[in-house]
């Protein structure tokens, strides 16, 4: 087994009806890294992701995390094996505030249960007391030290997709997967979304990366997969993707030809 | 300042605890005896809403059969309490036992439904509802087990040695009768839910709860096992009502398959609805509100005798009538209900959480 690897897709297969969604997509990520997986409107990046974190189970093929099959496990199980996500379209408990949101991500890190709840018991409330601060430490975190106390719907967007993110880590993942973090987001927020996500890079978390924005998604990973109509049709660094014929054609064509 | 602002809320339930404690009293003076009778009733209430809201208000799974644990409650302790089988267990077993069989109840319930939710879960709940009715109703042959739709007499009182709560006990000069001792044994069951309630709605299994409510796809991609989760707000939930059951049961001595209809479902979903789902607070409103209103309007009758010196609409009609403007006018008005789930600020303070 090769340690320097965490996670690794072999041959993935998903077919919705007559529509093969994805087939046969390979492609492994290296600990340590941010890995982009990009590709236009409908070529699987969301279909991948749903499998990767247990929302839908791949028809072919093997998911494993450090070595360990998780291709169908229950998204929990999968959480707590290490994978967090946030989602394309923003998915938080949106009547809670933005505390309560990474409170809620602190859940499978603790275990107190009805009766200490109920009886007050001095282990749940430290506990309770540890989770409300290890979440204002990732607010902070993530900028948004602000915005503890704010109902999450009511935030703007950026923030919520911050949010998403702070809400994630709060579930001590290996590895990250974010699915189109800058989209919505002007100049300054992606910015300082880039230095958030090169901070959590820098504290060990691996990063999977879904993204439309060209200049932050090669800018930033180290290793690039494309797909396109649910086939991987390149893969390696940047710069290496960028050359590729099939990945002009297929995909960047104005932008980068 | 710390010290004067907890001084001001120790004073606040101090005050409100006797004012709890005295109500029975005022209210008999001001209203008669039946009216305590209906406070003690409100209470029951105001547990089995409380119950509804765990599974309906924190995780949002949308329950119209949960009469139907208020009966296992009320049925188990009437078998174990009463001349049917010659069985007279004592009240601290049978409120516990309650508890656990509705627990049960709620699971049976709820481990085939999981993978429903909304419209659909709500129409399974209403069909489990009336099958424990009917189960009721009929367990009379062959074997005789609940006596059917004559239900079950002579329920034992609530009894704690030699003092009956069933009769009148002279105490510092203050004449308690049975209603007057069974309400306070409600208030302090109710008092009980509610703290329950609110811990619970603060606590890591409250946030889960709230989070499927919010979002079940993201709750679960964030670690929360649902079907877990989904389970113990039905099994809590119900074993509300399980003990609310026994209650009812010891108060009235007598329980028939008439009182779980599922208008009284739907009764209690109105209690937790029109307060403010998943507000503790709101629901307690509600559940008083919507236990007392029915039976201030049936003063309907002789108010129209006295100002128009005859009765032209039937009371039990205008009554219903003016309930049902009540809940539309509600649903216009308030949405949300009288008193909305707010979302607090923080639990723990910023400083007092890092100081840790």
């Amino acid at each position: 087994m090769d340690t320097e690897v965490l996670l690794e897709a072999r041959g993935i297969s998903k077919r919705f009806g007559g529509l093969a969604a994805l087939s046969s997509v390979s492609f492994s990520v290296r600990r340590g890294e941010i890995f982009g997986l990009i590709g236009p409107n409908g070529a699987g990046k969301t279909t991948l992701f749903n499998m990767l974190t247990g929302l839908a189970r791949p028809d072919g093929g093997e998911i494993l995390l450090d070595g360990a099959r998780i291709d169908g496990l229950k998204p929990h199980a999968i959480a707590a094996r290490g994978i967090a996500r946030t989602f394309q379209n923003i998915r938080l408990f949106g009547s809670m505030t933005a505390l309560e949101n990474v409170m809620v991500g602190r859940h499978l890190r603790s275990d107190g249960g009805v009766l200490g709840a109920v009886l007050r018991s001095r282990a749940a409330v430290a506990e309770e007391h540890a989770i409300a601060a290890r979440a204002h430490e990732l607010l902070d975190y993530c900028g948004l030290g602000q915005r503890a106390g704010d109902i999450a719907r009511d935030l703007p967007y950026g923030d919520q997709r911050r949010l998403e993110i702070a809400r994630a880590l709060a579930t001590e993942p290996k590895l990250l997967a974010l699915d189109e973090p800058a989209a919505g987001m002007n100049a300054t927020e992606t910015a300082a979304l880039r230095a958030l996500l090169e901070r959590i890079l820098f504290s060990g978390i691996t990063l999977l990366l879904i993204e439309h924005d060209m200049n932050l998604v090669m800018g930033l990973s180290h290793q690039v997969a494309v797909l396109d109509y649910g086939e991987k049709i390149a893969a390696g660094s940047p710069e290496q993707v960028q050359r590729d014929p099939r990945v002009i054609e297929a995909y960047l064509g104005g932008a980068f030809a | 300042m710390i010290l004067a602002d907890n001084r001001w809320r120790w004073a606040l339930w101090i005050g409100i605890a006797m004012l709890l404690l005295a109500l029975p009293f005022a209210t008999e003076a001001l209203l008669g005896r039946s009216w305590v009778r209906i406070l003690a009733v409100a209470l029951l209430f105001v547990m089995l809403a409380l119950g509804l809201n765990i599974v309906v208000g924190f995780a949002g799974l949308l329950d119209l059969g949960y009469i139907a644990f208020f009966a296992v409650g009320a049925y188990s302790y009437a078998l174990l309490a009463s001349p049917q089988f010659g069985i007279h267990w004592p009240v601290l077993l049978l409120l516990p036992l309650g508890a656990a069989l509705a627990a049960l109840f709620g699971i049976l319930l709820g481990a085939p439904t999981l993978r429903l939710r909304g419209d659909y879960l709500a129409i399974v709940t209403l069909g489990f509802g009336e099958i424990i009715r009917v189960f009721l109703n009929n367990l009379n042959r062959p074997v005789n087990i609940t006596n059917g739709p004559q239900g079950i007499t002579l329920i034992d009182p609530i009894r704690f040695g030699d003092f009956s709560l069933a009769r009148t006990h002279e105490i510092a000069g203050i004449t308690f009768s049975a209603v007057h001792n069974y309400y306070y044994v409600f208030l302090l069951f109710a008092v009980l839910t509610i703290i329950i309630s609110l811990r619970l709605e603060r606590s890591r299994i409250g946030r889960a709860w709230v989070a499927i409510r919010e979002d079940e796809l993201a709750a679960s991609a964030m670690g929360i096992n649902t079907r877990n989760l989904k389970l113990l707000a039905f099994a809590m939930g119900a074993s509300f009502g399980g003990v609310a059951g026994g209650l009812f049961a010891a108060f009235q001595g007598f329980v028939s398959p008439e009182s779980f209809h599922l208008i009284d479902s739907i009764m209690v979903l109105c209690m937790v609805v029109l307060g403010g789902m998943g507000n503790v607070a709101g629901v307690v409103l509600g559940a008083v509100l919507l236990t007392a209103l029915p039976e201030a309007l049936r003063y309907i009758g002789p108010l129209q005798q006295r100002w128009l010196g005859e009765v032209l609409i039937d009371p039990a009609d205008l009554r219903m009538l003016l309930f049902g403007l009540a809940l539309v006018l509600m649903m216009l008005l308030r949405p949300e209900g009288l008193w909305p789930a707010r979302r607090r600020a923080p639990p723990a303070p910023r400083e007092a959480a890092h100081g840790h």
